[in-house]
């Protein structure tokens, strides 16, 4: 794939902008040479035309929720509906500025004091903030959050936290960088948390737990009451990251599972799209005693105007420049009005039915570590294929199928583990198309492993080495010194 | 696999080879196998005093980056300089040229409670 | 499908959740509702905000800058834009490789080695620089130039809390530079933005040599680089920045662009997602996620950053704006900003009443004394049509009755002289 750096240069300067007018009285200036750049930035000058083709080929290299399944567990690749897309475009929320008053950005400011209202009622929880833009944004948060709470109670020795083998990266990684030391809590063999070893841990240097519900497995705690009593009854908090919420929509609330504090992923389970990457959501819903801590400033409405109230002296500061990723929450207000809450139940349940639907389907294909009812999502191991086939085969092989692959290699505690989310978005005929695809890939790992050890054949690239990569470095493109 | 009858091991995957008062160390063969290609070493600076169980540095692979945790009491007295350019050479040769670190032991009795030979194969026909 | 599941109702399959459970749930009492009914609802509430209208004169980090359509064009393709992280490059060319075109690019902008494919935004940027140059030097002290934007140095107060560093300040002298008198404690970083929150470029020569072995973190304005000297040439270890200013909107604040540079030896310690070049099996480029083993899926609790989601599609935007603008097209837009700033920042220094506040050079942004009242002049500017911000971000820096004006190429000759006008109070 060529980058833009080698695509043909044009001579010409690109009229985008106006010219500069000739300097006006009391429009002369003298700015310092030493300030200024000798020669022009080394960017390369490429037309127009040449620009939109490049683009073009780059995103036909690309793969989409809009190009075919997308069953990327953990993900929740569900359909992002247009509307959101129109909507967020509208200039009269993209061409406001963050510091305009109050009064001349009703039409936001209520926008997203609605949205924090019905965020907080899907939770159960009295407060919400919008600001962190993304899951492991929101944990940080949460951890802060649980750092401040134990801080006022003068229980500094809380300092551990504790999580499942099976909690996603960002978890320790969030829990790291707020100052809490980890302690990893084995699954039973039923793939939830194993109370028996989660009891002797709760003890005074214990902050709290970090929890998915349900689990990385798509495993719902059925325990979950227990888990949430025991850690208060510890004395710690809870945070449940509700990457999964897609299992439960319409049925169930975390507020009500004993949640201390629990992140949306607006890019997940309320349909904004994931952009490659972001940018993302992840506003935080918390219980009663985590309110006076939340990031200020929040949206209040009073005297009939909505307003941007600063005043919260207990607060932990921000955590973004300004209310969150605003253009993101509009997304996902416009896709809640849309469903309302018989959308929103239809979603959890269509979601769970063809993540269960698939389960049965494929187990007999596949190894299937944890075999009950699941929610959203579960993972199978490609263990039990023959010829060593890898669970990294049968992921590049489905390219060739025009399939996304599942998330591969997580979590940590099924070896090959394929974790597979089919979201409410696949009807019976495409999952079942599914179906046909992976008992192919399971017949070539007997016939012709070789054929899946060297796949994706019909992709844009062949298998890419990721060794050499990371063993010669190259992470800028070398932009040859302009001709003077 | 292979695992030098005269080395000593550890119950996270280091080998040993005791000269005289110094200790010199890797990751043995299951390691740098589990590992994949390896991309990266993270070596100590020379003089740094460490205590069994702490960690000295880390070896990595494009997936996974397995720490390097020293066996003994000790100071660092040489690092392998080549596995800088090439951190390949762990898969290679991880018992030989693949050598991440020399230890100045503090106290050579230490080396009775590291694995022999035998004890590290039974480890890991366990697992 | 039911029956191949082995169930006998939907209701089944949702008996693991506790009852007790169940029971509590609450609906929210919202209707489903069409598209049309959505549509039209929404288009009232985004004409509800007047302030889109009103031509801004307001910058503090979030400028009007045009974007040009093949931008929006591009970057709205739909296999851009319903994309997810490229965890497998042979499906996510696209992605991987504008990846590495926007680091190749913000390396040129800001003068610095490698960077990396984005984070949140400029403040959770400059954050994470802080965090940065803590694991590298361990010092827990950091030297802070009083002159941030508020929304920068509100989010560093905060992680540096979280991270219990504490963080010292440098004032600002009159000319509005940062001072820099040899702070006698040893720090792990000196952190200065560039247009600082009075407009003025900051002086980076030889500051790098004054400060010990502490790393120079520099905040830069990344359009304004298009025509200043970047960062890097000054010795910089760490340069963050807000990239709202390549082709995205203001939107609101959010979402906004992160971009982070530094130098390759510190590759290991640099937070976020890189791409890298390699070839596939049959020697073909390719560029995949490189160097994974900083970040939270492998590292864990040792990650560099818990930073999964970044802001891709932003970054690709301003791929794509810079791309479309050219390095001779960014310097020609950076210099129409200085000039209509400083035809307007000359005009206003004629009017009575009002005067620069400070002498040092500035980029597209200046403070304004003012013998009013300011909150008098904002009422009357907004009823004249514009947009400028509340003072109080002024006073907390020890700046009073003054305003701060931004002037983008936006800004026409007409809107210039209609500002002057009314500023003055003829209108």
């Amino acid at each position: 794939m060529k980058t833009i750096f080698e695509r043909p240069t044009s001579d010409g300067a690109s009229s985008f902008f106006p010219h500069a007018d000739a300097p006006r009285p009391g429009g002369e200036y003298t700015i310092d040479r030493e300030l200024l750049r000798e020669f022009p930035p080394r960017i390369p000058t490429v037309s127009e035309p040449i620009v939109a083709r490049h683009y073009t080929e780059l995103s036909k290299a690309n793969f989409g929720v809009d190009d075919g399944f997308y069953p990327l567990g953990s993900c929740t690749m569900k359909y992002n509906p247009k509307i959101n897309e129109a909507v967020a475009a509208l200039p009269g929320f993209t061409d406001l500025h963050p510091l305009t008053d109050a009064a001349s950005a009703q039409g936001i400011l209520g926008l997203l004091f609605e949205l924090t209202d019905l965020l907080s009622r899907m939770a159960g929880m009295p407060a919400v903030s919008l600001q962190p833009v993304a899951g492991a944004h929101g944990e940080l948060t949460g951890m802060f959050l649980f750092k401040r709470y134990f801080e006022e109670r003068g229980e500094p020795e809380r300092s551990r936290v504790l999580l499942p083998d099976s909690a996603h990266g960002t978890n320790p990684a969030s829990a790291a960088a707020a100052g809490f030391s980890t302690t990893e809590i084995p699954s039973d063999e039923r793939g939830m948390v194993d109370i028996d070893a989660l009891v002797p841990e709760l003890d005074e240097t214990v902050a709290g737990i970090m929890l998915t519900v349900p689990n990385t497995l798509g495993i719902f705690e059925e325990r979950i009451l227990e888990i949430t009593e025991a850690v208060h009854t510890a004395g710690g908090l809870c945070y449940f990251d509700g990457a999964n919420l897609n299992a439960f929509l319409g049925r169930a609330r975390p507020g009500d599972m004993g949640a201390d504090v629990f992140h949306f992923n607006l890019h997940k389970t309320l349909s904004t799209p994931h952009g490659g990457g972001g940018p993302g959501s992840g506003p935080i819903a918390v219980s009663e005693p985590l309110g006076e801590y939340l990031p200020a400033p929040r949206i209040v409405f009073d005297g009939g105007e909505y307003r941007l109230d600063w005043d919260h002296p207990r607060s932990i500061g921000a955590v973004h420049s300004f209310y969150g990723n605003v253009l993101v929450a509009v997304k996902a207000y416009v896709y809640l009005l849309r469903l309302g809450d018989e959308g929103l139940r239809e979603v959890g349940e269509n979601a769970v039915l063809n993540a269960n639907y698939l389960q049965a389907r494929l187990k007999g294909l596949f190894d299937l570590p944890y075999d009950g009812t699941c929610k959203h999502e579960f993972v199978l191991s490609a263990q039990g294929l023959p010829n060593e086939i890898s669970a990294l085969d049968v992921a590049k092989r489905l390219i060739d199928f025009g399939v996304h692959p599942p998330t591969v290699y997580f979590p940590l505690i099924v070896r090959e583990a394929l974790m597979i989310e089919p979201t409410e978005t696949e009807g019976k005929a495409s999952l079942d198309a599914f179906v046909d695809r992976m008992e192919r890939i399971a017949a070539e790992a007997g016939s012709d492993p070789e054929l899946l050890r060297s796949a994706p054949h019909h992709a844009q690239v062949r298998r890419l080495d990721q060794t050499r990569a990371a063993r010669d470095l190259v992470l800028t493109h070398r932009i040859e010194a302009p001709k003077t | 696999m292979t695992y030098p009858i005269d080395y000593r091991y550890t119950e996270d995957h280091e080998w040993i080879h005791v000269e005289g008062s110094r200790a010199r160390i890797g990751i043995t063969d299951h390691a740098q196998s589990e590992l994949g290609d390896i991309v990266f070493v993270e070596v100590p600076q020379i003089g740094t005093e460490v205590a069994a169980g702490e960690t000295l540095g880390a070896v990595e692979s494009v997936k996974a980056v397995g720490d390097v945790l020293a066996p003994l009491d000790g100071k660092v007295v040489e690092v392998n300089s080549i596995l800088e350019a090439a951190p390949e050479t762990i898969n290679d040769a991880p018992y030989t040229d693949g050598w991440i670190v020399v230890l100045e032991l503090a106290d050579p009795a230490q080396v009775d409670r590291l694995l022999d030979a035998a004890g590290y194969e039974r480890l890991l026909s366990g697992s | 499908m039911l029956a191949a599941i082995g169930v006998e109702s939907l209701d089944a399959l949702f008996s693991d959740i506790p009852a007790a459970v169940r029971e509590r749930f609450r609906p929210l009492g919202l209707p489903s509702r069409s598209e049309m009914e959505v549509a039209a609802w929404l288009e009232e509430m985004a004409g509800a905000n007047a302030g889109s209208r009103l031509v801004p004169f307001l910058g503090g980090g979030i400028y009007d800058h045009y974007v040009p359509s093949v931008v929006s064009s591009l970057v709205s393709r739909s296999e851009f834009v319903t994309a997810y992280t490229p965890y497998q490059p042979e499906v996510s060319q696209g992605t991987l490789t504008a990846m590495f075109e926007f680091q190749t690019l913000i390396c040129e902008l800001t003068g610095m080695e490698i960077a990396n494919a984005s984070l949140y935004d400029g403040a959770t940027a400059l954050a994470e620089a802080a965090m940065m140059a803590e694991r590298i030097r361990g010092r827990g002290r950091i030297a802070v130039a009083r002159t941030l934007f508020p929304q920068f140095r509100r989010v560093l107060d905060t992680y540096a809390w979280g991270a219990d560093l504490s963080l010292v300040e440098l004032d600002y002298d009159p000319s509005g530079r940062c001072e820099f008198d040899n702070p006698a404690d040893e720090l792990s970083a000196v952190i200065v933005q560039t247009p600082n929150a009075f407009g003025v470029i900051e002086s980076l020569q030889g500051l790098k040599r004054r400060i010990g072995d502490a790393l120079l973190i520099v905040s830069a304005y990344p359009l304004a680089l298009g025509l200043l000297e970047p960062p890097g040439a000054f010795g910089a270890d760490i340069v963050v920045g807000e990239g709202q200013s390549l082709g995205l909107p203001m939107g609101f604040g959010g979402p906004l662009l992160g971009l982070f540079a530094t130098r390759k030896a510190y590759l290991r310690q640099m937070p976020g997602r890189v791409a890298g070049r390699t070839v596939d099996t049959e020697g073909q480029v390719g560029y995949v996620m490189a160097s994974q083993t900083r970040e939270q899926h492998i590292r864990r609790a040792r990650a560099t950053s818990n930073i999964c989601t970044n802001s891709a599609l932003c970054a690709l935007a301003a791929t794509i704006y810079l791309s479309s603008v050219g390095g001779d097209g960014l310097r020609s837009v950076a210099k129409k900003n200085l000039e209509n700033a400083h035809d307007l920042a000359g005009r206003i220094a004629q009017i009575d009443g009002f005067d620069l506040a400070f002498d040092g050079p500035f980029f597209n942004e200046f403070v304004v004394r003012t013998a009013e009242d300011p909150d008098a002049v904002r009422t009357r500017l907004a009823e004249g049509g514009f947009l400028v911000a509340p003072s109080k971000g002024l006073v907390a820096l020890g700046v009073e009755n003054a305003l701060r004006i931004a002037v983008t190429e936006r800004r026409t000759k007409a809107e210039l002289d209609r500002f002057v006008d009314v500023l003055g109070g003829k209108r």
